[in-house]
């Protein structure tokens, strides 16, 4: 690479780790459609905006786009129509060497953890700071403290395969969060735990909100969205049926206020 | 039992890919074998080069003249005249008439020993050591000799020397030819095991992807993997080509299994360098093929 070169995409990569104007959204879907291959569309003329620091739901029935919607957030497919902004930034002029820059400002949970199962939990947390080139003597306490707040503090050496699913699903978490993003994306994070479990979970979101990450949670359990009082983005058929309005304080019922306990594998 | 504690500050970052795969065993074991032949052929390359050389040197060191006797003077006397005067052109370390039964001796593989007749004019040669640095040409050869009457033709060997310095040549680059082949083949096959090896992988590579990695970071992953892999299997292929250069060169001599190519103890370094070359066969061949597979994702 030559030093214009270089000095370009430093500058770049500057650009797009700097922080997003306060008045501006960071995520904005304009008429956006998608479909798989030669597929009909699974989400069609979607539109709406992420404000800093909001939280918000996305809703729908099985089948709906909700993940395919995350998955044109977090750059894993691109719309076959429509444009998309990311932090005031147009994703189909970005070049690809500045899409990894993207993501990292995008913490994911994905509905199937995609833990790295030949890694302990401690390295699984460490993954997206060592990607962006941090030194381990720079995150290693912030990576030790992430995995005590998560309540898997006696658990760091552990493989994933040996937690139980709360405690995958927490790791899934932490590695989300642990490199601070400005926007959680997580999809369906209580889909498989118990009651008890989803309250803990969301209390980390509201948590992690009011640490000033925008929220957006994909899930199909219309309690835990009716108890929240959130804005929602409700998706039927690949068509956004409704968007909510800019974020409200969080009900008491998730206010944080302890560390989830620990819970360990049978 | 309890677990125990885990020391934050002696964390050392894991190896971001499994460390071992099923492949791995396969793929070291055709590498290693694919290192082995370029190793054999590269000190092939070496030995016929050598044996060109050694021949050129033999031929550029000597020459022969063929006498004619003139008038009443007998093929004995031609010869030896042309010895003495050839023994003082600049150049010539050596001349010697070669006797009649030499003569003849040389003549017996074809005429045989009973078609020797004692009244055939079989003619005489002198044969001329030349020193090598500054041999004379056949033509300051033929000069003295005309000087002198003497009826003879010079044979400085130049004709074999173009043919041999040819063969010599072909040999060499045959056998470079072939190792350059096999290095071809073990890119390929580290082409082809890094594309197994990121399908196999997806999930993690697409974990890296999604969470900010660079193209060129995972590529890097795989590149360093297989350019170790391919160390070892070149170190595995050399050790293979050396033991079985030494066991030629302790069996067969400086000749080794046959004099067109000799065996030099310094051959047996050759492969040196083959665990070096074979990593950076293999990085490059990864890193290629990591890079055209994420070019196709988002």
């Amino acid at each position: 690479m030559s030093r214009t070169a270089g000095a370009h995409a430093a500058k770049t990569a500057a650009q797009i780790l700097a922080d997003t104007p306060s008045d501006q959204a960071v995520v904005r879907f304009d008429g956006v459609s998608m479909r798989y291959g030669r597929a009909p569309e699974v989400l069609r003329d979607v539109t709406f905006d992420l404000a800093p620091g909001s939280f918000h739901f996305l809703t729908g029935a099985s089948g709906a786009g909700k993940s395919s919607l995350l998955s044109l957030i977090y750059l894993a497919q691109r719309p076959s129509r429509g444009l998309i902004d990311l932090f005031g930034r147009s994703v189909a002029g970005a070049r690809r060497n500045e899409l990894p820059f993207l993501r990292r400002r995008i913490g994911v949970m994905f509905q199937e953890m995609r833990l790295l199962e030949h890694l302990s939990a401690f390295d699984n947390v460490a993954l997206p700071l060592r990607i962006a080139g941090r030194k381990p003597e720079g995150y290693r306490t912030d990576v030790a403290e992430l995995l005590t707040w998560v309540g898997l503090g006696e658990r760091m050496h552990a493989m994933p395969a040996t937690l139980s699913g709360g405690e995958r699903q927490r790791l899934a978490i932490a590695r989300a969060v642990v490199a601070r993003p400005d926007v959680l994306l997580a999809d369906e994070p209580t889909g498989n735990v118990d009651q008890a479990m989803a309250l803990r979970i969301m209390r980390l979101f509201v948590e992690l909100n009011r640490l000033g990450t925008t929220v957006l949670i994909a899930t199909h359990d219309e309690d835990l969205v009716a108890r929240s009082g959130r804005p929602v983005l409700h998706l039927e058929q690949g068509r956004l049926a409704k968007a909510g309005p800019t974020p409200i304080e969080p009900p008491s019922a998730y206010a944080a206020e302890a560390p989830p306990p620990e819970e360990t594998a049978p | 039992m309890t677990t125990p504690a885990f020391d934050t500050a002696r964390w050392k970052p894991a190896a971001l890919l499994p460390r071992e795969d099923a492949r791995d065993g396969a793929l070291t074991f055709v590498v290693a074998v694919l290192c082995f032949i370029a190793c054999l052929a590269g000190m092939t390359a070496l030995s016929a080069d050598r044996a060109a050389q050694g021949w050129r040197a033999q031929l550029t060191g000597s020459a022969t003249v063929l006498v004619r006797p003139k008038g009443d003077e007998t093929p004995d006397a031609a010869a030896a005249r042309a010895a003495e005067t050839l023994a003082g052109v600049r150049g010539v370390t050596q001349a010697a008439a070669l006797e009649k039964a030499k003569a003849e001796a040389l003549l017996e593989p074809w005429l045989g020993r009973d078609g020797l007749l004692d009244d055939l004019p079989v003619p005489r040669l002198v044969t001329l050591d030349l020193d090598p640095k500054a041999p004379p040409s056949a033509d300051d050869l033929a000069k003295a000799l005309k000087t002198a009457g003497i009826d003879a033709t010079v044979d400085d060997h130049s004709l074999w020397m173009k043919d041999i310095a040819r063969a010599g040549r072909m040999a060499g680059l045959a056998a470079l030819g072939v190792a350059a082949l096999v290095g071809a083949a073990a890119a390929a096959a580290i082409a082809f095991a890094t594309r197994a090896g990121l399908a196999a992988r997806r999930d993690i590579v697409e974990v890296l992807h999604l969470s900010g990695a660079e193209d060129r970071f995972i590529a890097g992953l795989f590149q360093a993997r297989f350019a170790r892999l391919a160390a070892t299997a070149g170190l595995f292929g050399a050790l293979g080509a050396v033991i079985i250069g030494a066991a030629v060169r302790a069996l067969g001599g400086a000749d080794g299994l046959t004099p067109a190519l000799p065996v030099s103890w310094l051959d047996l370094l050759a492969p040196i360098p083959c665990p070096l070359i074979a990593a950076i066969v293999a990085a490059l061949a990864a890193r290629s093929a990591a890079m055209s597979l994420l070019r196709g994702m988002n």
